[in-house]
């Protein structure tokens, strides 16, 4: 382990040596690699018995999922366990609004997802997020079945029939793009199989797995500008010592209702992909187990650092297409792996460094005490 | 609303034994929160796992119509397999889930969310109980399982007699076994907690941890005592829902354990007879409700129940103490 860190520790000071140039062009190829991914079919990465683009979708898409429970679970410590919830009305608000009533352009469809969803997490947050911080779990649990049960009974969703010919965002057919593919260790070019750049099908994930990974990297800067601002510090208070924060003059319950809002705001925009994706939804896509998938992915990722989480999404959905073994049992894995995480490393895979920061100072702290204590 | 006021005192009768269910799973919750402070999350899976050793029971003793002195010997073996697996789950998941964090000192959340590994694990393994077949080569106990998705049902079969009537609905045989079997529990558990020297520890826990361990009473042996009597009425309540329902399935602790979560904090999380009486209000309310409302919306009154409970009395019908509970 302490190897493994010292590795990647050096990597990091070598890194921050280099010119600001030569960084920004690494990064450059790194972010171009990664959009790449579905083109260039890695041999081991690419999954063999499903299809490599769907999976990368997922992977982005639930990136997005656990950016934002990130913010609820991780910045302000709320337990959320009903963020399928608003993936759920992002998901029907683009069904709904352009499919069953109504024939809006997806442009229009994904700002309405993503208002709807901020306006339903006011909803359920501003009467719950004053109950105590266990009780808020179970009540959110409450609500993402209630969401379930409302789109399977009303026939206004057209109940468990679903919606079908959501719309896909419009298409602009410029060339084509081959894939690689791989024999061993050597390199082909495949002419058969090719990307039309940006034809939105269904035939073909690549497209939505590049709109959603730009996403992802929009809502990771957001993000970032969030938490390094009045806001994220008014959340770490908050999180930390709620009463403290209070006293200091954060006003508590309004951070809350933010993170709360903007959290749901993101699930909404990660279920208003998944609508336009499936092209069509059905109250089943929505079943409470994905609440904990979630929330799997936010505490093995290491609740509060942003990178974790992504990188636990994208390994939790990564892992079980890749091993279709592991396919069946997985929740029973998450299960099994959010009790050991729980005892064994409670602040998760890639902690935060805050957290790391903040043990570093407790010892310190507990030093000084015990020689405190010695020499008294 | 003609619904409800025609068929009133069936809504009420059915409302009170389902409610029985609830009322002793809630114990779970509530006996547990008052010792622990903590949502024992995974108390839904121990009721689970009782209700599918209650079904296996009677399939291997064969069971099938019965009446009579058979009716009650069947009665005994379910209830009986259904209290111990329960409660062997509660203590297991004590020992693994909880104990390990406890030693810690590790913050809620933490606990919250090792309970909520425990209970998809658990349920989830139901749901998977036929995989080892393959690799033990016991495919001839195919059938005996039942398909790990879908519902298993009890092998008992009574035949439903109107007992005696209350105004304008007769009370059946069913109706009257789970009520009856749900208050003899609940007297013997009240009176337990109540007047026994263990309650008197349990009580003393709930009330003051420290100065309870200052008195002389082991936390740790009453935490285990908290897990097996919520365990064993847990299974109790899982025959009971078996006798009503007629089938499980691997995922049926889920909307159990909210409601029956609901009726712990509708009575005063902490508080013993508030969950009895918590669990009786939901009930009752839940079929007035779909009487209302149509059934599909049953499961969303429950829920909507909660969350105005949470928001105007959050203490509950009866406040929250285990401890205050005087003998």
């Amino acid at each position: 382990m302490n190897a493994v860190r010292n590795f990647f520790h050096s990597i990091r000071v070598r890194l921050g040596k280099l010119p600001r140039w030569a960084q920004l062009v690494l990064w450059g190829l790194v972010v171009l690699l990664v959009y790449l991914l579905p083109i260039i079919n890695p041999p081991f990465l690419t999954t063999t018995g499903s299809d490599f683009g769907a999976v990368l979708f997922s992977c982005a898409m639930y990136s997005l999922v656990a950016i934002g429970l990130n913010i609820v679970i991780g910045y302000a410590g709320l337990l959320d366990l009903g963020y399928i919830g608003f993936f759920a009305i992002g998901a029907y608000t683009v069904g709904m609004l352009g499919s069953a009533h109504a024939t809006l352009p997806l442009i229009l469809l994904v700002p309405a997802a993503i208002v709807v969803t901020m306006i339903s997490g006011v909803l359920l947050g501003a009467p719950t997020l004053r109950v105590r911080g266990d009780y808020l779990a179970i009540v959110t649990l409450g609500f993402g079945e209630i969401v379930r049960l409302v789109l399977v009974n009303s026939g206004w969703t057209n109940g468990s029939r679903g919606i079908s010919n959501i719309p896909t965002p419009p298409s602009i057919e410029l060339f084509d793009i081959p894939h690689i593919s791989w024999q061993g260790l050597t390199a082909f070019v495949d002419l058969e199989t090719t990307t039309t750049f940006l034809k939105f099908s269904v035939t073909d994930s690549v497209p939505y797995y590049w709109l959603t990974l730009t996403l992802v990297f929009i809502v990771l800067f957001l993000d970032w500008l969030m938490q390094n601002s009045r806001v994220g510090r008014a959340w770490e208070a908050t999180r930390e010592d709620e009463d403290a924060a209070e006293l200091m003059g954060v006003p508590t319950f309004r951070f809350k209702l933010l993170a709360f809002a903007t959290g749901a705001a993101i699930g909404g925009l990660s279920g208003a992909m998944f609508a336009t994706k499936q092209q069509f939804i059905n109250p089943e896509n929505f079943t409470i187990i994905y609440s904990v998938l979630f929330v799997a992915m936010v505490v093995v990722g290491g609740q509060g650092n942003r990178w974790g989480v992504v990188f636990a999404a994208v390994l939790l959905t990564w892992a079980p297409e890749k091993f279709r073994f592991l396919a069946d049992g997985r929740f029973f894995l998450f299960g099994i792996l959010l009790m050991a995480l729980a005892i064994f490393r409670p602040q998760g895979l890639i902690p935060p460094k805050r957290t790391v920061r903040a043990r570093k100072a407790e010892e310190e702290e507990t030093e000084i005490l015990e020689e405190g204590h010695a020499h008294a | 609303m003609d619904l409800l006021i025609n068929h009133f005192w069936e809504l009420t009768i059915t409302g009170l034994a389902i409610g029985a269910v609830y009322a002793l799973v809630a114990l779970g919750y509530t006996m547990v929160y008052g010792v622990l402070r903590l949502i024992n999350f995974a108390h839904s899976e121990v009721f689970m796992w009782g209700s599918f050793a209650a079904v296996w029971a009677l399939m291997a003793v064969g069971a099938g119509k019965a009446s009579g002195l058979g009716l009650a010997g069947y009665l005994v073996i379910g209830f009986v397999a259904a209290m111990t697996v329960s409660a062997l789950i509660a203590m297991l998941l004590e020992r693994v889930a909880y104990r390990p964090l406890r030693k810690r000192n590790s913050p809620p959340l933490i606990a919250l969310i090792s309970a909520i590994g425990a209970s998809f694990a658990l349920s989830e393994l139901m749901g998977l109980r036929d995989k080892p077949l393959g690799w033990f080569n016991l495919e001839n106990l195919r059938d005996y399982l039942g398909r790990p998705r879908e519902n298993l049902p009890l092998p008992l079969q009574i035949q439903t007699k109107a007992v005696f009537p209350v105004f304008n609905y007769d009370v059946t045989n069913i109706d009257l076994i789970v009520l009856l079997s749900a208050i003899v529990m609940m007297v013997i558990l009240d009176q337990f907690i109540r007047r026994s020297r263990l309650g008197r520890g349990i009580r003393a826990v709930a009330m003051d941890p420290e100065a309870a361990a200052l008195m002389g009473i082991n936390r740790d042996r009453v935490i285990r005592l908290t897990f097996l009597i919520g365990g064993i009425m847990a299974g109790a309540a899982a025959m009971m829902y078996l006798l009503k329902i007629g089938v499980t399935r691997y995922n049926a602790g889920f909307i159990l354990g909210v409601k029956a979560f609901t009726a712990a904090v509708l009575g005063g999380i902490g508080n013993i007879r508030g969950a009895l009486l918590g669990g009786f209000v939901l009930g009752v309310a839940e079929n007035y409700g779909s009487a209302l409302f149509g059934s599909q919306w049953k499961d969303v009154v429950a829920f909507l129940l909660l969350v105005v409970i949470l928001l105007f009395r959050p203490t509950g019908l009866l406040g929250e103490s285990l401890g205050k509970a005087r003998a």
